[in-house]
């Protein structure tokens, strides 16, 4: 593949200069070498250095470069170029549902705000042993396909529910943080993690729409967990 | 008053089994129902005649009552995501309630005048 | 009114990656008054990516022991690590993983519920002699894993992040306290001063130097420039590490963990080369014996690939399940950056910029030392540095893999612990702020935001990163590293003068980037002119002009070289001092020729 140039539709809009958002349209030269959005997006800011984005390790795992693409959330640096039709204009916005602080950055202070309220933290009051807690293979099994996210916000931000109750409704990867600690065999708070989810918003806003599943860069499904959390709650109740 | 974002109202999984299960119930009359109108064959007069047994009648009127169970935590969920002041989402949920409690009455009334 | 506003603090940690949490939880947990300023969200940290696992001689699976550890670990660092310091972080390695487990983190496991431990390259058992396996890992995303656990750890503890703050200077007054830094809010573009009693940096390393790293964007080394801007030394800094497995193009890493699992490195004849460089540890020897063996087989002919210009990594012969357990996130890798799957294809390797050995001086207390009087190491008062941007010295001029994360636990705890210690005994009140040190700072952004006629950052970053790659790359020439000195200073001079069009107060990354090239530019610089000045081979420094003879195996000279650079941001001047080869407990581990 040689040379090629694309075309960008990207969301601006500057609190200190403009009164409101607009779409720019630029294009710019990438070379075979650029394989992924990221890489183009580099090239773009060298060109024009005011378009502001988050990035960071440029290899999925940081979950900094997390945006709208073409109508779909997803992390700029695993979007592969070759993706894009010929001709069309690569559309970029931030992500949907948080107030955007300015061009493809937003505010993610309710996304965290929400994690931070399943109490992200193994807790489990005996004294510390010695050595490590025991916990076999297959109990370490149950945290696979949780413990990886990376809290990107790409599955919070494409959830209708999380759109109109961020502030109330945990979110998918709130949810899957919250199932993360109580698959946990380590951890002994089970009932009042349950007891901090049962709720009509925290929980029970999720309507299987399962966006965030189509979302998750990283092929998590946040939906599963919150299903497995539900399943636990009929389980202690009946 | 604080305005402040409060939760944890501690319910919603009775709510959200019930739906389940009254899905589930209305699921299974209508399939009932599927068979016993092919047998009976359709017309007023074959409605009657099933609805004068009153096993039918009997399965109908849980089946109308899981219908407004249903239809109460789907409206009232659409109500919290839609509506913002309390004020008015509490009107709306009271008159949400009324109207299904007086259509599960109309329907008693109707089932049993047959 | 002045332009800035003061915050006061008893502790002030400039970064939130695996070092600057573990010591913000032992400050926090301590219960000091305590902010953690940080460029990006503390898992965004660069540690998040780090893969193959933590080295400690737990012995889950076979036997292992600290001292052996150690021993792996003095002659990785070519006998350049400070022995003090290593076998304190070789000793206090077991410990400082078992809490990370009490913490949460999701270790993989043995059959019998222990830690999973994997070989890793340059980790043997008794003293040198077969590979053992001391890499405690969470299959490849060991990184991930711990560090969303010890920022976990500290939403427990209520630690006060500052996020999206950039620190621009260190805040030092006339003896040469330091009493805390002057940092940014990204967002709004306000400068505040934090003013602290203890001021802890953790801020990574500068990979990004070079043109083909493994690094994240965000390591542009802002505390190591901070630090020579306030006329610390910087240290070792001519000895960076080469990974030899990143992605051919693309540069991301692929863990060691890949040949510690089995995988194996072949030529284009298809041949497993490193039996000729490395016949007992094979795939498995140190990482810059690999990397080198690799540049030779691609400089003599025999890479792959149409240009002929990287070498092989094949896992294909291993079982599919274990790739899919242990290494999931590498597959994903493959697939996404090299086009290849795995399982059934070799990936496409080349060695890459990966680690920084040198840094800000610091004792095994995590306390920042530097010549002062008659004292080549005294101690300056309040300030402490942990993980990739400090120099304890434990990795000396070669890193052992797994090594990194162990150093940043156990210093970043040290560091934290020492700072404790020094709050505890510290008067209530804090020295008060010097004159003009705030302003230092203020210059400089103003500098870039009212700037004319300037280099373009993307531009200047560019030349740099290229001109370090190949003036001070795996191998080194004496004719290009002289040729490097000049090219560097000229570079240096453009990115103090850029140019940026954005002049928004509001979340302004143009005007972060050209701050963070001021901060790239001195430790491109730094290692330019100790890598020039340091005439013999050692580690990861490989010149031509200090070859393998009978006198200086491996081109080694320890009667004039075995010593630490310091490098001296006035003037450009070199110090040096000695290695210290007195270790707390056990005995010297005496010198000797490096194989594998």
């Amino acid at each position: 593949m040689s040379n090629r140039t694309l075309q960008f539709k990207i969301y601006r809009y500057d609190p200190d200069k403009d009164q409101k958002p607009y779409m720019q349209e630029i294009a710019v030269e990438v070379e075979s070498t650029d394989r992924k959005l990221l890489d183009a997006m580099v090239k773009l800011k060298a060109k024009d250095d005011s378009i502001a984005f988050r990035r960071s390790c440029r290899e999925g795992v940081c979950g900094s470069d997390a945006m709208n693409i073409n109508g779909r959330n997803g992390l700029a640096c695993l979007t592969d170029l070759t993706t894009f039709p010929e001709g069309k204009p690569i559309v970029l916005r931030p992500l949907p549902g948080l107030p955007v602080i300015r061009d493809l950055i937003v505010d993610m202070t309710q996304f965290f705000k929400q994690y931070h309220s399943i109490k992200p933290y193994l807790i489990n009051n005996d004294p510390p042993p010695e050595t490590e807690r025991l916990q076999s293979p297959e109990d370490r099994e149950e945290l696979n396909g949780l413990y990886e996210c990376i809290l990107c916000a790409c599955c919070s931000t494409s959830c209708p529910s999380f759109w109109w109750n961020p502030d109330k409704f945990v979110g998918p990867a709130g949810l899957l943080a919250a199932y993360r600690f109580i698959a946990d065999t380590r951890d002994q708070a089970t009932s009042e993690r349950l007891d901090n989810l049962e709720d009509p918003y925290r929980l029970f806003r999720c309507h299987t729409i399962m966006n965030c599943v189509e979302a998750c860069p990283k092929g998590l499904n946040p939906t599963k967990a919150i299903g497995k959390i539900k399943d636990m709650m009929v389980r202690r109740a009946v | 008053m604080v305005n402040r974002v409060v939760v944890g109202a501690h319910y919603g999984l009775k709510d959200w089994l019930a739906q389940r299960v009254t899905a589930l119930v209305m699921a299974v009359y209508t399939l009932v129902m599927v068979v016993l109108l092919s047998v009976t064959g359709g017309g007023f007069d074959a409605w009657r005649g099933l609805m004068a047994h009153s096993f039918v009648r009997f399965i109908t009127f849980i089946f109308v009552l899981s219908l407004c169970y249903h239809a109460w935590v789907g409206i009232r969920d659409i109500w919290m995501d839609y509506v913002k002041p309390t004020a008015i989402r509490l009107t709306l949920h009271v008159l949400t309630l009324l109207a299904l409690v007086g259509y599960a009455g109309w329907t008693t009334q109707i089932l049993w005048r047959l | 009114m002045a332009k800035y506003s003061v915050r006061t603090f008893d502790a002030v940690i400039v970064g939130a990656g695996g070092a600057g949490l573990r010591a913000a939880i032992q400050l926090s947990e301590s219960g000091f008054k305590t902010a953690v300023l940080t460029k990006v969200f503390p898992t965004r940290s660069h540690t998040v990516a780090a893969q193959g696992g933590v080295a400690a001689s737990l012995g889950n699976s076979e036997e292992d022991h600290w001292h052996w550890h150690m021993y792996d670990t003095v002659k990785g660092s070519d006998w350049l690590g400070d022995q003090d310091a290593i076998e304190f972080m070789c000793r206090k390695a077991n410990e400082c993983v078992i809490e990370l487990e009490h913490y949460g983190m999701p270790f993989d496991r043995t059959d019998s519920g222990r830690i999973y431990q994997r070989p890793f390259g340059g980790h043997m058992s008794n003293f040198g002699e077969k590979p053992v396996r001391r890499s405690c890992a969470a299959a490849d995303r060991t990184g991930h894993a711990m560090l969303h656990a010890m920022y976990q750890r500290n939403v427990k503890a209520n630690t006060q992040f500052f996020i999206e703050w950039m620190a621009l200077d260190l805040i030092r007054d006339a003896e040469g306290a330091v009493l805390g830094v002057t940092a940014m809010d990204m967002e709004t573009g306000e400068v505040v001063a934090f003013h602290s009693k203890t001021t802890i940096f953790a801020t990574g390393g500068a990979g990004r130097i070079f043109y083909s790293s493994t690094n994240a964007f965000i390591n542009t080394g802002d505390g190591l420039g901070m630090a020579a801007r306030a006329g610390i030394p910087l240290e070792d800094m001519e000895f960076w590490q080469f990974h030899p497995t990143g992605v051919a193009g693309a540069g991301v890493l692929i863990t060691e963990g890949v040949r510690g699992e089995g995988g194996i490195l072949r030529n284009s004849a298809g041949e497993r080369f490193m039996e000729r460089y490395a016949p007992n540890a094979k795939d498995l020897a140190s990482r810059d014996v690999v990397s080198r063996a690799m540049t030779t087989e691609i400089n003599e002919g025999r890479g792959c690939g149409p240009h002929k210009d990287f070498v092989l990594l094949d896992i294909s012969h291993l079982d599919p399940a274990t790739i899919m357990k242990r290494l999931p996130g590498i597959r994903e890798i493959a697939i996404q950056f090299a086009g290849v799957d795995c399982i059934k294809e070799p990936i496409p390797v080349v060695p890459t910029a990966h680690y920084q050995m040198g840094g800000i001086p610091t004792n095994y207390h995590g306390q920042v030392v530097v010549p002062h009087g008659h004292s080549k190491s005294a101690v300056v008062p309040g300030f402490y540095a942990a993980g990739e941007c400090a120099c304890a010295s434990v990795h000396g001029a070669n890193r052992l893999g797994t090594n990194s994360l162990l150093d940043l636990l156990v210093f970043g705890k040290s560091a934290g612990e020492s700072a404790v210690d020094e709050l505890r005994n510290s008067p209530k009140a804090h020295k008060p702020l010097p004159q003009g040190e705030i302003e230092r700072a203020l210059a400089r952004v103003d500098r870039i935001d009212t700037q004319k006629g300037g280099a373009s950052v993307h531009e200047t970053q560019l030349e740099m990163r290229r001109t370090m790659q190949k003036h001070a790359g795996v191998f080194r020439f004496s004719d290009l590293l002289k040729a490097g000195v000049e090219k560097i200073s000229d570079v240096h001079k453009a990115a103090l003068s850029t140019e940026i069009a954005d002049k928004s107060k509001v979340f302004n990354t143009a005007r972060v980037e050209a701050l963070e090239l001021e901060n790239l530019i001195e430790v491109a610089v730094a290692t330019m002119v100790s890598a020039e000045a340091r005439k013999e081979s050692r580690g990861a420094h490989v010149r031509d002009d200090a070859p393998d003879t009978p006198e200086h195996p491996n081109g080694r000279d320890d009667a004039n070289w075995l010593k630490h650079t310091l490098w001296y941001k006035e003037g450009n001047r070199l110090d040096y001092k000695s290695v210290k080869l007195t270790p707390l407990t056990v005995e010297t581990i005496a010198l000797k020729t490096r194989a594998y």
